[in-house]
């Protein structure tokens, strides 16, 4: 294909890319770095330094290390369970998995909060059995759950793409020299893996920090998360420069996140699905 | 007599409803090098994947010197494997690829050091501690795969056609290094092949394997010379099979010829397959040869020639020779009675199953 040809065909993107992200991501800088009046200032940035922006930033970015963290811990050994039974991408384990992700992502969160509430389905078979009633709703925990549920196979399928690659007769190798099964895990499966490990905690840690609908609906209005506190500038307070500021805030732990990937995935193997 | 280091007893072992190893029984002495040879699918590999300790035979036992280690794990057994495809650690240096056995058992790392210098010094890659796998070239990865093998100490190193993806002239160095290093080590080789030459070069013992039986077992010369059956006789170089009549000891009909022969014991008048390979039969006048033919094909492969000499019964004859015949001439057909090699017809169907299908 010749040069010329290729432009045009990726002339509709390039449209789509300058409409839909470049000009926004400018605006939002040009919001972020003026006050109401349009004159400059790092007011706006300088504000996630109160109290509670603050406490939004850390408590966004605690909820969403512990929720990456659990879902490395279970997709791992998934990933490993499902690369032994040598399942395909076309099997069922494996669609059972990715199923969740085709259905709407605001319904499945909005079938936990169903399913968690004080009068919802849970506590109605706990109490029926005479169980103690679970009270998560409307608490970080909730939230973590909703992460975890929502992200959990954005951590499995990377690793499990990059699992899927080892050589049976790598892993064999390893178990001929001597090492048991731990060791041929950590010395050699995990090291192997890493592309796709950094590439699944990038996959939930991102989506997780940013998340305002999770904690909407799992942690009911008392707990802000910085996602929350950014789309009430925009949408009730209406203050689009502060909204802007701690926009670009947010995204520095994105671009580091970013980053950190692009140097441990340099071939870019993880992301491959 | 020495005993043997490992036995395999019985062993039989199926894929998928398939039988690829029916009843096996396989004994390897201390410092020989062993080669299982035959076709892709004939069941060589796993011989070798049920002594590494990486497949469970459905019926029989595994003895590694005196013991039963048919249920244990492959990191508690004395032997190592040299991987077809390497199997290196692509995300270690070569030096950490070696070394990997010697610190999972906890050695010092002054004897680590050591044992890395003199690994890499024996498959001559003296200095290739710090690099990286993707930098090597796959003879050199080969050679790694091995150190990382021989550092260990094994008293058995399993390969598994570890030359397959290496071309000619590299096949063929490779194929010194590994008698130099099994006489140098004084281990137990146990290789995997289906190229013929490179097993008789190698192998002290060669045991030609087809659909998971031990067709013949024996030194490079009597496979090679002696062939017990069509199969190893076809699958082992190239070779004239024909149907012949044991007449009596030492003298055998040919499509109505009578040839001299040294073998014995077939009793009178008996069916046999002959054995003729294309080296050895020599193209003569018409009046001085045992049978006569017309050349009907005619071929230079550099060492020598290879002609098709079409017999009145129909029969091609292969041979080779570095005298050169003409298409079209008369020719006589000799055989020296020593170059001759009678085979008992199969007896059943199913030794007939086993024989020649190319």
């Amino acid at each position: 294909m010749n040069k010329n040809a290729s432009r045009f065909l990726a002339g509709p993107y390039i449209i789509w890319m300058i409409g839909f992200t470049v000009i926004p991501l400018i605006m939002i800088i040009l919001y972020c770095l003026t006050d109401g009046d349009g004159a400059f200032t790092l007011a706006n940035v300088a504000a996630i330094a109160t109290p509670e922006h603050r406490k939004a930033l850390f408590l966004s970015l605690g909820l969403s290390l512990v929720s990456t963290l659990i879902c490395l811990v279970m997709a791992y050994p998934l990933a490993l369970i499902l690369r032994k039974r040598n399942v395909g991408q076309g099997s069922f384990i494996v669609f059972i998995f990715i199923l969740p992700m085709w259905m709407n992502f605001l319904l499945r969160t909005m079938a936990w909060q169903t399913l968690l509430e004080k009068n919802g389905v849970i506590n109605g078979i706990l109490s029926a059995l005479h169980l103690p009633n679970l009270a998560i709703i409307n608490t970080p925990w909730a939230i973590i759950l909703g992460m975890v549920y929502n992200f959990l196979p954005f951590m499995v399928l990377p690793i499990y793409n990059v699992l899927i690659k080892i050589d049976d007769d790598v892993i064999n190798a390893a178990q001929d020299l001597g090492a048991s099964t731990a060791q041929t895990i950590t010395k050699i499966l995990i090291p192997l893996s890493l592309p796709g490990i950094i590439s699944g905690i990038n996959m939930v840690f991102v989506p997780a920090l940013t998340t305002f609908v999770i904690s909407n609906l799992l942690g009911g209005s008392k707990i802000l998360l910085i996602g929350n506190v950014i789309e009430q500038e925009f949408t009730k307070g209406s203050n689009w420069h502060l909204g802007s500021g701690l926009s670009l805030v947010l995204m520095f732990f994105i671009l580091v996140s970013m980053a950190l990937m692009a140097k441990y995935d340099k071939e870019g193997e993880g992301t491959a699905f | 007599m020495e005993h043997p280091l490992i036995d395999l007893v019985n062993i039989s072992k199926t894929f998928d409803n398939t039988m690829v190893l029916d009843d096996l029984c396989l004994s390897v002495k201390e410092n020989t090098f062993v080669t299982l040879l035959g076709p892709s699918g004939c069941g060589k590999t796993t011989p070798l994947r049920i002594i590494g300790g990486f497949e469970k035979p459905d019926t029989g036992k595994v003895i590694f010197d005196g013991q039963d280690i048919t249920n244990l794990p492959p990191n508690k057994r004395q032997l190592n494997t040299v991987f077809q495809k390497y199997a290196l650690f692509t995300h270690m240096t070569i030096a950490e690829n070696i070394a990997f056995g010697l610190k999972i058992k906890n050695k010092p790392k002054a004897y680590i050091d050591d044992k890395i210098k003199y690994a890499l010094k024996l498959v001559n890659l003296d200095g290739f501690e710090n690099r990286s796998v993707a930098s090597l070239s796959g003879g050199q990865q080969q050679r790694i795969a091995i150190a990382r093998a021989i550092v260990n100490e094994p008293r058995v190193l399993l390969l598994d056609e570890p030359l397959g993806a290496l071309d000619l002239k590299l096949r063929q160095d490779m194929q010194y290094e590994l008698i130099r290093l099994k006489n140098e080590l004084g281990i137990t080789f146990i290789y995997v092949t289906h190229d013929q030459e490179e097993a008789l070069t190698m192998s002290d013992t060669i045991v030609v394997m087809n659909q998971g039986y031990i067709q013949q077992m024996g030194s490079p010369e009597q496979i090679y010379n002696e062939p017990e059956n069509a199969f190893v006789a076809d699958f082992i170089g190239e070779s004239n099979i024909v149907p012949g009549t044991m007449i009596r000891d030492e003298l055998v009909e040919i499509f109505g010829a009578r040839f001299a022969c040294v073998d014995k014991g077939f009793g009178v008048n008996r069916p046999v397959d002959v054995v003729i390979r294309p080296e050895d039969i020599d193209l003569v006048e018409p009046e001085k040869g045992t049978l006569t033919g017309v050349c009907t094909h005619l071929i230079f492969k550099g060492v020598h020639y290879e002609m098709e000499v079409t017999t009145p019964d129909g029969f091609e004859w292969l041979v080779h020779s570095t005298d050169m015949c003409p298409v079209g001439k008369q020719v006589g057909i000799h055989v020296d009675p020593f170059d001759i090699q009678i085979m008992n017809k199969p007896e059943s169907e199913d030794e007939e199953a086993v024989g020649v299908n190319e």
